[in-house]
């Protein structure tokens, strides 16, 4: 066990490693660089120009500005915005918590409604519940956020007026000091209705990110439900008599379970994807549409600092899993 | 129980919006579209930045909301030097500055103030002037590093500002953001408190507004300084929610969940004018969106060509197709919002028979040429390729074969500066209300070698002075008669071919009382209230 937690951790440093030289690579392929944009129309001498560069280090060779930067990142400095001036870490972690609620919430929507839709899909297979759910689940994964965000709005909130448009809370309650995470900050604090409010805004970003997840999850529940279905010793629980549900809700599902544990650890980049698009509809303050306009200013070590932040959670959530995986299925930690 | 939790859930939610028109009657709740830089009002050039910290700061002159001149603010007064060259403002005495949960003032706002803000961006030893960067680029971008020569303390209440050279749009270079006057008592205390960087981040100035609390990319929250020396204002509180779609923008505000919102997606416009509880203001917006024939290229060299393309383009298709009608064709290089438009100018007719002679006469037949057009949507042109596709067809009718080509809009740029450029769609939004903010974007100041800025690479000894001589005088009756020369020379030699102006749209709720549309694009709500 020791020696496959290892294992899994030692990975960990190829894969960021990469990670940075990719983001490092692609941002500065892109052409422009960050005074450039600052400017648009407006002209400085090149002097000047090349002047401002210098000040933000950037007119040093790529490699020196990779190594320097992979080197303070190491220790844990990520560098400053350029647009902002304030420090990667602290610009990141005010829009965290943002993106990680709604993307947890995200999820727990998708996982909630995938299981048993899945299951009921396999249970019923040929039928049309399965038809249907299956179905819905194409159609869901096919539909694109954007488009799916705004008929959500349209619907819910102009046409029948049940959810508000956009935004984490309504603008009438305001926390001194919060944690970030607006449903907790919204239940401890002692306005009344607030927690209402930060829930009936997470509604529709919730379900238009975990949308895609839901798909995927149910349609990989479904066919693993399948497989397991059709095993020898669910026939012999089901000849010993045992009831459909000890069967399927017992028996099988806990087997079937074991490739969508995996599933749901890959769709949490899915979410990441996502929450870019998700954020930007519902003016989210998360970290999604903070990196996407950071790309377009150029501003270096926010694309830089941001991804490598949001790579690292993934991998450490796919690492979680793997370790979890692990715990439940001991074939997997013994294999070499 | 699932249906106890709904109804529960139900309940609270309609007494929070039963709560929410209650306490909305003194806050107005503005649906911006960025989260701002920051709110150093120096650090910073960006529109969204500069409506962010126009509540909080003022600065020694502004601009008369809904015009584009300037008015005194903190300085009641100003004397100018017969030379042009030395600036004497006599400051207001009873100007206080916000108090926050750190900060106290414990005196009204003085000459101390007017030259510490000052001296910070133009004095590299100054103790401030690395803080947060170091670096501002539209105090650089006006050139004030080489007009500026020194801003001095005379008495309390006075401060005199010497230049290098006569800059007759200095008034109203003053009244921008960048100029905007810092509390030197407040950057001591936090200079004593090591805290220096906080000068930036939790702003202390003026304005009619005090800064409450941000947060990036959701909400920033001002309450009415009961202090300011114009009055306090009649909400007591402001906020910005920040919305970055337009759709969204326009679904809030039809639903009530903010008051007022900006850049409406041009199809929308007609929607918000429909509903019955909204006004759409519009104005006219300080922009150029035009068309570059390069001067030191074959065939644009010839006056008469670029005469004629002149006359091949139709201006009012593009105004329909790409504008959906939100904008109006220009016949100069002005906007018609600004002093010293020249509207006696006659723009080319839309004449495609006899630009084609045009052609014809001046010996191009067969010409293929590259038209380059914007990558990026910009307050002045919001689709340069379907605008693209319009020129390619008008051109094509006068025996033109346009190739249509972009770049990355960094590199267009680059390369456009560079005059690599044949034909290129390009524009312009004012920073000040002042023509030499249009007009000194073309010319070459007196040489034969075009500046980077001159996109269409067009000399003339004869505008280069008229331009000269207008930003040396401070007479603006004369000015304005030098600039309307220069605008008729630009007509007559015609190096572009101006396009439109766009018009800006502000849709807002009914309830919205005393907004005035600002000529140079930016939000102003000092003065506004809600009934």
């Amino acid at each position: 066990m020791i020696r496959f937690v290892l294992q899994r951790v030692l990975l960990i440093v190829p894969t960021f490693f990469g990670a940075a030289l990719l983001t490092f690579t692609l941002i500065h392929m892109i052409p422009g660089d960050p005074i450039q944009m600052m400017l648009g129309e407006k002209v400085v001498e090149p002097a000047r120009h090349a002047a401002m560069l210098a000040q933000y280090g950037l007119d040093r060779p790529l490699y020196v500005q990779f190594f320097d930067y992979v080197w303070h990142a190491l220790q844990g400095d990520f560098g400053k915005s350029i647009s902002t001036k304030n420090p990667i870490l602290v610009d990141f972690f005010a829009l965290f918590p943002a993106t990680l609620e709604l993307a947890f919430c995200a999820m727990v929507f998708a996982i909630v409604l995938a299981i048993p839709a899945g299951v009921l899909a396999a249970e019923k297979r040929g039928s049309i519940y399965d038809h249907t759910l299956m179905g819905a689940a194409l159609t869901g994964y096919s539909m694109p956020i954007f488009w799916w965000g705004l008929l959500l709005i349209l619907f819910f909130s102009i046409y029948l007026g049940w959810t508000p448009v956009s935004g984490r809370i309504s603008l009438d309650y305001y926390f001194d000091e919060g944690t970030g995470f607006m449903l907790y900050d919204s239940l401890v604090s002692d306005q009344e209705g607030a927690f209402a409010s930060a829930v009936s805004h997470l509604i529709l970003p919730a379900i238009v990110l975990g949308t895609i997840p839901l798909a995927v999850i149910a349609r990989m529940t479904r066919s693993s439900m399948l497989e397991v279905l059709g095993e020898d010793y669910v026939r012999t629980a089901r000849a010993k008599g045992l009831s459909g549900f000890r069967v399927v809700g017992i028996h099988a599902l806990r087997n079937a379970l074991i490739p969508v544990v995996t599933v749901i650890g890959l769709q949490v980049g899915t979410l990441m994807g996502g929450a870019i698009l998700t954020e930007n509809i519902f003016s989210w303050p998360g970290v999604g549409s903070w990196l996407v306009n950071s790309i377009y200013q150029r501003d270096y070590p926010a694309v830089q600092g941001g991804v490598l932040l949001i790579s690292g959670f993934v991998i450490l959530v796919n690492l979680t899993v793997d370790l979890v995986y692990g715990v439940l299925n001991p074939r997997i930690r013994g294999r070499r | 129980m699932k249906v106890r939790l709904i109804t529960a859930t139900a309940t609270l939610a309609l007494m929070m919006g039963i709560g929410a028109s209650a306490q909305a009657a003194s806050t107005l709740r503005f649906c911006s579209e960025a989260s701002p830089e920051g709110f150093g009002p120096q650090l910073f050039d960006s529109g969204t930045t500069l409506d962010a910290v126009r509540p909080i700061y003022n600065r020694l002159t502004e601009i008369k909301f809904g015009t584009t001149d300037p008015m005194p603010s903190l300085a009641e007064k100003w004397d100018v030097s017969d030379d042009g060259l030395v600036y004497t403002f006599h400051l207001r005495n009873d100007v206080k500055f916000h108090s926050s949960k750190t900060f106290k003032p414990t005196r009204n706002m003085n000459a101390d103030d007017v030259v510490f803000s000052f001296t910070r961006m133009l004095d590299k030893a100054n103790p401030y002037h690395d803080v947060n960067g170091g670096t501002y680029p539209y105090f650089e971008g006006m050139n004030m590093p080489a007009t500026l020569k020194s801003v001095e303390k005379v008495d309390e209440h006075t401060v005199k500002i010497t230049l290098n050279n006569p800059d007759a749009p200095f008034i109203s270079e003053l009244a921008m953001e960048w100029a905007s006057i810092l509390s030197k008592e407040y950057a001591d205390k936090l200079a004593a408190d090591g805290k220096k960087e906080q000068i930036d981040l939790a702003p202390i100035g003026t304005g009619p507004f005090t800064f409450v609390s941000y947060e990036k990319d959701a909400v920033i929250r001002y309450k009415a300084n009961p202090d300011f020396f114009r009055g306090k204002q009649k909400i007591d509180n402001l906020v910005f929610a920040i919305t970055k779609d337009a759709a969204v923008r326009k679904a809030k505000l039809m639903k009530g969940e903010c008051d007022i919102t900006l850049f409406p997606a041009a199809a929308d416009v007609e929607a918000l004018k429909a509903d019955p509880k909204l006004t759409v203001m519009e104005g006219e917006g300080l922009n150029i969106a035009y068309l570059t024939l390069n001067a030191k290229m074959k065939p644009t060299d010839n006056k008469s060509v670029r005469q004629a393309i002149n006359m091949a383009i139709n201006k009012d298709a593009i105004v329909k197709a790409v504008y959906s009608g939100g904008a109006v064709p220009a016949k100069n290089l002005l906007p018609p919002t600004i002093w010293g438009y020249n509207d006696a100018t006659t723009a080319y007719p839309y004449d495609p028979a006899k630009a084609k002679e045009m052609l014809e006469a001046a010996g191009v037949k067969d010409l293929t040429i590259d038209v380059w057009y914007q990558p990026v949507a910009r307050p002045y042109n919001l689709d340069g390729k379907k605008m693209g596709e319009l020129m390619q067809a008008d051109l094509a009718k006068v025996g033109i074969k346009a190739n249509l080509v972009t770049f990355d809009w960094a590199e267009y740029l680059k390369r456009l500066h560079a005059g690599e450029a044949p034909m290129a769609q390009i524009g312009w939004t004012g920073d000040i209300g002042d023509p030499d903010n249009f007009l000194n974007l073309h010319g070459c100041g007196g040489t034969q070698t075009p500046p980077p800025q001159n996109n269409e690479k067009w000399c003339s000894d004869a505008y280069d002075a008229l331009l000269k001589q207008a930003k040396e005088s401070s007479d603006v009756a004369q000015r304005t008669d030098l600039y309307k020369k220069a605008q008729a020379l630009l007509v007559e030699e015609a190096p572009v071919v101006p396009l439109v102006h766009s018009v800006v749209y502000m849709p807002m709720s009914k309830k919205v009382v005393g907004y005035v549309m600002d000529p140079l694009g930016f939000h102003n709500f000092e003065g506004v209230s809600l009934k």
